[in-house]
């Protein structure tokens, strides 16, 4: 198990190798479809004006981001009246919905770590390479446990997005993850589909 | 008519928090199947530890509350009005006390309405009138990411090569599974409904998920398909969260339906390890949760 302190650093990134456990302890932020979505449109490609506090949210996040670590994640958090915000449950959701964005968004804002589950496609791997980057696969489903290591919210953005589209931002501490793709082009996802796209070639062909 | 809010709210933290007996079972055996210290068995190892905690703390299995969907089986003598009332305002509540995450979001202006309430359609409630005097209320609670990849094949598929028959239906399931990969949070369990409309056909796939793992197919004919189906889509390795490994599939369910001379349709419904479904049963002033 590599403890890995966030902000993260390029030799760290360029020392994690897919399959490396890692326990993730500092401040990362949540996003996940609507969030890259309005990055890339608002921000990146600027194809809609930024409007309502989009520039002083694009403030904040940027050094809460650079070096930092972005979390697909929708969580379910109590204390909405009170402000008193905790994280009930909170494991990853699937990373391949953020496929068309997430290059784009690591490079723009230097983001060295991305968690969510399922993997990711050729676009994001390439992005890892250059940024340089990791993908850090958390077990899907394992809500209340991930929900643990959650041992702050520090705030929200853009809570209009809806409680699980938010930009949570959020200390952890020994945060369980494994890494899936790394920065040297390699991508356990891409060996699990093809080594099982061979097999279900065989099954068909029966 | 007695109001049932309290008991449906009982039902709902039941179904988020507390994992069926045997799904967790099956994902007890699923461990002991992987390779010693593989990723596949640590991914397994912390399902499990999930599955403990939430129990003990009422919490969440998955984050992903999913899409509430709610059989309710009713004798003579009951509002279907007044039930959904009841059942809305449970789910208003369970949200609320954070057993559920505010799921409903409005697709055409994006927002989402905060307290799990959409249109008519979320949260889903079938009606069903029935003889006798119980009063049943079946609620599964199925996650994005899972029916994601769900998918639906009208036969003939001439890249498959997959005809209109059992043999054709199992290259169009074998075919969802590779798709999928580890996307639906594998292990899963299947449901496949051959035949009926593209509406109709997934509905029963979904419903055909309401019974119990390792119940066998009547027809064997199809009991046999739900096995080896099983058999080759671990075949396949993809594994737990599709990290490699022996278990991607735990069970198969396959039901039929009338179809059009014209339509050959295989709709799969992929069901992700948590596999939240629980029952109550009003029978005269008691009530029982399974």
């Amino acid at each position: 198990m590599r403890e890995i302190t966030i902000p993260i650093g390029d030799d760290v990134i360029r020392s994690l190798k897919v399959g490396d456990p890692v326990a993730l302890s500092g401040v990362m932020v949540t996003g996940r479809d609507t969030v890259h979505k309005w990055l890339i449109e608002t921000f990146i490609k600027q194809t809609r004006p930024a409007q309502g506090d989009d520039l002083q949210v694009y403030e904040a996040l940027k050094p809460l981001l650079k070096g930092g670590v972005i979390y697909h994640c929708g969580p379910v958090v109590s204390g909405l009246d009170t402000k008193q915000y905790k994280f009930v449950a909170a494991g990853p959701t699937t990373s391949i919905r953020e496929e068309p964005y997430q290059s784009d968004v690591m490079k723009h804002f230097d983001i060295k770590g991305v968690i969510g589950k399922g993997g990711m496609g050729a676009k994001t791997l390439k992005g890892c390479q250059e940024v340089p980057g990791v993908y850090f696969h958390a077990i899907g489903g394992a809500a209340t446990f991930i929900a643990q290591s959650v041992t702050k919210v520090l705030g929200v953005y853009k809570l209009d997005f809806g409680v699980p589209e938010s930009l949570w931002v959020i200390e952890v501490k020994d945060f369980p993850a494994v890494v899936t793709m790394d920065a040297h082009g390699q991508s356990l996802h891409e060996v699990v589909e093809e080594q099982s796209g061979k097999v279900l070639a065989e099954l068909l062909a029966k | 008519m007695r109001d049932l809010t309290n008991e449906i709210l009982e039902l709902i933290r039941l179904t988020s928090s507390h994992l069926p007996a045997d799904v967790e079972k099956r994902l007890r055996a699923a461990v002991e199947k992987e390779a010693a210290g593989s990723a596949a068995q640590g991914a397994l190892e912390t399902i499990l530890k999930n599955v403990e905690l939430s129990r003990q703390n009422s919490t969440p299995i998955c984050q992903d509350t999913g899409t509430p969907i709610f059989y309710v089986k009713y004798p003579l003598g009951w509002s279907t009005i007044q039930l959904r009332q009841m059942i809305r305002t449970a789910l208003a509540e369970a949200t609320k006390r954070s057993y559920m995450r505010p799921n409903a979001v409005d697709a055409i202006y994006d927002r989402n309405s905060g307290n799990n309430l959409g249109g008519d359609d979320f949260p889903y409630i079938h009606f069903e009138e029935v003889e006798g005097d119980e009063l049943t209320i079946e609620l599964m609670l199925k996650g994005g990411g899972c029916e994601n990849v769900g998918a639906q094949y009208s036969l003939p598929d001439n890249r498959l090569g997959a005809g209109r028959d059992l043999a054709g239906v199992r290259k169009a399931v074998l075919d969802a599974v590779h798709k999928a990969q580890g996307q639906g949070c594998a292990p899963s369990i299947l449901g496949v409904a051959i035949g009926g409309d593209r509406g109709s056909g997934y509905l029963k796939s979904k419903e055909i998920l309401y019974q119990k793992i390792g119940e066998p197919n009547a027809d064997p004919k199809l009991a046999a398909l739900e096995t080896q189906l099983t058999e080759e889509a671990n075949s396949m390795g993809i594994g737990p969260m599709g990290f490699g490994g022996q278990t991607t599939v735990i069970d198969t369910k396959i039901t039929g339906l009338s179809r059009l001379p014209a339509s050959y349709f295989v709709s799969v419904s992929y069901m992700c390890w948590a596999y939240r479904r629980r029952k109550m049963t009003v029978r005269g002033d008691e009530v029982m949760y399974e």
